[in-house]
């Protein structure tokens, strides 16, 4: 049966990676690269590198870094950060991504969503939606969660999803940074809401945050400072699922 | 007759990993659609994303469908990942009305409406005793529509909503509805198994 997912994130910034200041066990702790292929013979499921780049010139080490992690990894890779356009998607997927990760630009036209599915397969095409909680339910946020847009993020997981996404990456602005586990209520919101995967993304700090999460109905949790900072080896976390009767890929 | 591997391009893009996936295991892969390449190529890979339509409009264009089924007519090794994998069956409930390569006589299916579609993430294959170059293992799967039968092949199993194909085998001709090129270790290891087939 499908194994439920664990995806160590890998925020960078010019080709390097920006957190994990006191991680242990690499030479070099802020090459994307070897960090990720450590990730993969810790049993990682997939990897996700979001490149937080603030311009485009950071943005210009974006598919080199792509394609040196490419050379190394043999597990999914997930590309976000700045794509606005199919050719930003294709140039990506021909460094070596396997899917691309889309926000804001889908936001603010959801077509883009479609243009890629209908390109390269909905299966290279997620949508990330970044949830902030409001009175009345969650608010979808933009800019790297500095912009409110009054979208419900419920309904926009459901459009996104109809329109070609092929997966839902769902973080949780409240909680993340926090350490203060994932947001259950929105996981599973959203979870119920949409028939493709969701990955549970913001606010872990230790392995029962992760099983929360899966419990809550998440098909796969993203993690980024746990397994950074060398508290958690990703291998440590999936026995620790599997002992409690998640299915995970030993 | 080469030693070339090579791997036919389908339409979209992603051939990358794919091609750092044989590039570790020492191979330099060619990309080439011609049909005289593949039909003489050592080993083909035929990769494939997007549409079991587009795909197939694609091999049919250059004349690469009539090649791969020459090749594979005289056993020669050749892997057909994904959508690859589904072209090789008569037809696909994704593309209705379009015939696939017809060289497994069944029909490739969506998901049952009560499981995950896409099924994204890591499925675990049944082998068998006698699984030939396929084994049992963890393997990363991105499908939307699976084969249930393959008549005549020798098959692995895997299950989502029920027991589905998860790679077919006969002779020098390997399917996988699972990407061998991103699951890891195993995938690596049916690759380089692959890749000795003379």
């Amino acid at each position: 049966m499908l194994a439920r997912r664990i995806i160590p994130c890998l925020d960078v910034s010019h080709g390097r990676i920006v957190k994990g200041v006191r991680f242990q066990g690499l030479r070099d702790a802020g090459d994307p690269a070897a960090r990720a292929k450590l990730y993969e013979d810790q049993g990682a499921d997939e990897i996700v590198i979001l490149d937080v780049s603030a311009t485009p010139e950071g943005r210009g080490h974006q598919l080199a870094t792509v394609e040196r992690v490419r050379a190394v990894l043999s597990i999914p890779l997930t590309i976000g950060g700045g794509i606005r356009c199919v050719d930003d998607a294709l140039r990506l997927l021909e460094a070596g991504a396997d899917k691309v990760s889309v926000n804001t630009a889908a936001v603010a036209r959801p077509e883009l969503l479609g243009e890629i599915a209908e390109r390269f397969g909905r299966q290279c095409c997620v949508l990330a939606i970044d949830a902030r909680r409001t009175a009345s339910g969650f608010e979808v946020l933009v800019k790297g969660g500095r912009e409110g847009t009054g979208i419900d993020a419920i309904a926009w997981a459901r459009e996104g999803a109809r329109r070609g996404a092929g997966e839902i990456l769902l973080t949780s602005w409240d909680r993340d940074g926090t350490r203060s586990g994932y947001d259950l209520e929105l996981t599973g919101a959203v979870a119920a809401a949409v028939d493709v995967p969701v990955i549970a993304s913001g606010g872990a700090d230790r392995p029962e945050h992760l099983l929360e999460a899966l419990r809550a109905g998440a098909d796969a949790v993203l993690a980024a400072s746990i397994f950074h900072d060398g508290d958690y080896a990703v291998a440590t976390v999936k026995r620790y699922l599997m002992a409690r009767g998640i299915p995970i890929r030993p | 007759m080469s030693r070339a591997v090579v791997i036919v391009p389908t339409g979209t893009a992603n051939l990358a990993s794919v091609r750092a996936a044989l590039r570790r295991l020492g191979v330099e892969p060619e990309i080439g659609g011609e049909p005289a390449r593949i039909r003489d190529a050592g080993h083909v890979v035929l990769p494939g994303v997007g549409t079991f339509a587009a795909a197939m409009a694609r091999l049919r264009a250059s004349g690469a469908d009539r090649a791969l089924r020459e090749r594979i007519a005289r056993d020669r090794p050749t892997l057909c990942v994904c959508v690859g994998h589904q072209l090789l069956f008569r037809e696909s409930e994704e593309s209705p009305g379009i015939p696939g390569l017809g060289i497994v006589d069944a029909a490739v299916r969506r998901f049952p409406a009560a499981v995950r579609t896409p099924q994204f993430g890591w499925n675990e294959v049944e082998a068998g005793e006698d699984g030939g170059l396929l084994a049992s293992g963890w393997a990363y799967f991105a499908n939307s529509y699976r084969a249930v039968e393959a008549p005549g092949f020798r098959t692995a199993l895997a299950d989502h909503g029920g027991p589905f194909i998860a790679a077919i085998e006969r002779g020098g001709l390997i399917g996988c509805q699972f990407h061998p090129e991103l699951s890891g270790t195993y995938g690596a290891a049916l690759l380089a198994r692959f890749l000795e087939l003379r």
